[in-house]
């Protein structure tokens, strides 16, 4: 068995990797781009029926169309970036670990011996910016699709390639 | 199990079997169908003539009749065509069903794919000595491949088929001794008639009360009153039920008793008559190939597993059984019992009773050297804290609202959910060996789960804005059937938590593993550390 396995202070090994603090590989600048037109089509329904009200009330002028431009701006301009400050992965030899989330951290590590399948997915607005999103499926119920955005798209073919020749026939 | 060996079974091999060429199910099965439907059928043909004759009076019976005959035919006339339209072919890596009247659909099923067989007989196809076979691969969703209905044996040496060109068996050259499987298995766990219906008196059920409330809802219209109308009430009390009214409150408070009484007989009597309609005659046995489980009064269901598909155990219990030591024992697989993501192994079982089993599913009881970790301080104190705001919160409306002593709810309530919580918090432990995760928790029903850490599919740690704050985290682990996570954890625990358990699934010699799972030394202490906490 590997030495890593040896019990040390309560059961855990010595060795930690995948640390809350270890660097990890940020995606592309471009993404925070994506993220941000993103919103801005989230966004226009809302500032369309925040129009009609204003339109259609006789309230004073911006009570509806001001606040909703205050949300919209801050989820254009400042959220993306601090979700694309927020992201970023490790891969190894033997596994990914993806980091996501701002107000809900969410830290994952994928052996690639239990990856099912790999999807490449590409949108018409990553596919602009010659962007793709990497997803890992797996067998578990939590879990069963750990997507990786941001990624260019020739590194997430290069990525699937090398994690689709270490799956390992699975181990259930 | 792997693609090398199933891929090396002859193909010349495969002829030989007599289920090779396409076949039909059996011929009777249309019977049971067209049955099956008209069964389905006569609730709304009944209503729907009752209220055609009854509201017009213009249409003659001979003209229902006639429509009803027609209904009949046609339905027999589909299902022939359907069972006609079907047939199925056991290949030499899949098995395929071709089906469809006008839309035909063919699906495949690779054989290494296939989760666990079970073979199921309802009551009618039963009587008819037939069987419908099911073949799980834990797609979800109902997607598995369901053969209705076979001949009892032909069912039993489809499923012994399935099961040698799954696991990488060539077949045997005639296949017809091909069924030793009964004759070596040793039964692990079986439950006679009296713990049956004990099993039958914990399990308390007011389904028939719901029933009737949604038989009520949907047949409004043909009750000769309408069960919403008050006035009608109050004169059925103000002509016969009348006395009842006059009698006063303390004759009141009596029936109230009454009638709480009666539903506490109802809600036991529904117990027993579903448990027992259930686990009749309950056997779980340990074959060559996995475990054999059977059970059912009128639905009678033969389920076989491979140990190697079980991802984790579980064992639970509930508030009352567990003062008698009843405990019941589950298996998390991608494959699970109807309404279910787990199989049940031994649902009411003694403690020793249930640790010769989870060794025999390649799991060890926890060893009485476990270090348990309780979670984070911190944890314990924000969960408190939200849960009683919560309520607390809804005292202010409350005491805003109503007269004074109703805050008392909400008070006892903010009460009730610190203790608990302080309670919950002392029970839920989690601990790690070399190959095991175990997790317990709960207070008046505690449960235990022991996940196999090389069968884990995957590991995130997660923190919500609190968390962030707090300095505590979740792992959630994937588990293929199931769920484990385990919550307000100190982050430095999650994190070194997480770097072992991704580092025993990624060891590439998973040989090993299983080597070290064949634990030999005695757990003794499993059922003691159980009721220790």
């Amino acid at each position: 068995m590997d030495a890593s396995i040896e019990a040390g202070e309560s059961g855990l090994p010595a060795t930690r990797r995948d640390g809350p603090d270890d660097r990890l590989t940020p995606v592309d600048p471009d993404y925070a781009k994506v993220l941000r037109i993103v919103a801005v089509l989230a966004s226009i329904p809302f500032l369309i029926a925040a129009t009609v009200l204003e339109v259609a009330t006789d309230l004073w002028p911006f009570a509806f169309v001001g606040p909703v431009l205050l949300v919209a701006a801050f989820f254009i301009i400042r959220f993306p970036l601090r979700r694309y400050h927020a992201r970023g992965y490790t891969m190894s030899e033997d596994r990914l670990r993806t980091v996501s989330g701002v107000l809900f951290r969410s830290d994952t590590v994928v052996p690639f011996g239990r990856v099912q399948h790999i999807d490449v997915d590409q949108g018409p607005i990553e596919r602009h910016y010659g962007l793709a999103k990497l997803v890992l499926h797996t067998a578990g119920n939590h879990n069963s699709a750990v997507p990786l955005p941001g990624l260019p798209e020739e590194t997430a073919r290069a990525m699937r390639d090398s994690i689709r020749a270490r799956i390992k026939r699975d181990a259930m | 199990m792997n693609a090398g060996t199933t891929a090396s079974v002859p193909r010349t091999a495969a002829p030989a079997s007599p289920l090779a060429k396409p076949r039909r199910t059996n011929p009777k099965t249309f019977a049971i169908k067209a049955i099956e439907y008209l069964v389905q059928l006569a609730v709304p043909v009944s209503v729907a003539g009752y209220t055609m004759i009854d509201d017009s009076g213009r249409i003659p019976v001979a003209v229902v009749a006639i429509i009803l005959a027609l209904l009949v035919a046609v339905n027999i006339a589909l299902s022939y065509l359907a069972w006609y339209r079907l047939t199925y072919t056991v290949g030499a890596e899949d098995i395929r069903v071709e089906a469809g009247i006008l839309n035909r659909t063919a699906r495949s099923v690779p054989f290494e794919r296939i989760q666990d067989v079970s073979l199921e007989e309802k009551l009618l196809p039963r009587l008819f000595g037939l069987t419908e076979v099911k073949f799980e691969t834990g797609a979800g969703g109902g997607d598995d491949l369901t053969l209705s209905y076979l001949g009892v044996e032909e069912g039993g040496m489809l499923r012994d088929l399935v099961r040698e060109r799954r696991d990488g068996i060539a077949p045997a050259p005639d296949s017809a001794d091909a069924s030793p499987a009964p004759t070596d298995a040793d039964t692990v766990f079986a439950m006679d008639t009296r713990r049956v219906l004990t099993f039958g008196l914990f399990e308390f059920s007011l389904v028939v009360v719901a029933l009737l409330f949604g038989f009520v809802q949907q047949f409004e219209g043909l009750l000769p009153f309408d069960p919403y109308d008050l006035d009608w009430w109050q004169e059925q009390l103000a002509g016969p039920g009348a006395w009842l009214a006059g009698l006063g409150a303390a004759t009141q408070v009596i029936g109230a008793v009454l009638a709480t009484a009666m539903l506490a007989v109802v809600g036991v009597a529904t117990g027993i008559v579903r448990t027992a309609m259930r686990e009749w005659d309950f056997r779980l046995e340990r074959t060559a190939r996995g475990f054999r489980r059977r059970r059912g009064l009128l639905t009678r269901t033969d389920m076989v597993m491979p140990v190697h598909r079980v991802q984790a155990v579980k064992v639970t219990t509930g508030v009352i059984r567990r003062l008698f030591g009843w405990h019941g024992l589950s298996f998390v697989s991608l494959a699970g019992d109807t309404n279910s993501t787990n199989h049940d192994a031994a649902p009411f079982a003694q403690m020793d009773e249930i640790a010769p089993i989870v060794r025999m599913a390649r799991f060890a009881p926890p060893s009485s050297e476990l270090d348990w970790q309780r979670t984070s301080r911190r944890y314990r104190f924000d969960t408190i804290v939200v849960e009683a705001m919560v309520f607390g919160v809804i005292g202010i409306v409350v005491a805003v609202l109503l007269p004074w002593y109703w805050t008392l709810v909400p008070i006892a309530l903010v009460l009730v959910s610190i203790v608990g919580n302080w309670l919950g918090w002392r029970m839920r432990r989690h601990a790690i060996d070399a190959v095991q995760i175990y997790q317990r928790a709960g207070v008046l029903s505690p449960k235990l789960m022991i996940g196999n850490r090389a069968r884990l599919q995957s590991a995130e740690v997660r923190r919500g804005p609190l968390a962030q704050r707090r300095g505590y985290a979740s792992l959630q682990l994937g588990l293929a059937g199931g769920g484990f996570a385990l919550h307000g954890l100190p982050v430095e625990r999650a994190y070194a938590l997480r770097a072992a358990l991704v580092d025993s699934m990624a060891l590439r010699d998973f040989a090993a593993l299983d080597d070290a799972q064949a634990f030999n030394g005695s757990h003794s202490g499993f059922s003691a550390n159980l009721s220790a906490t």
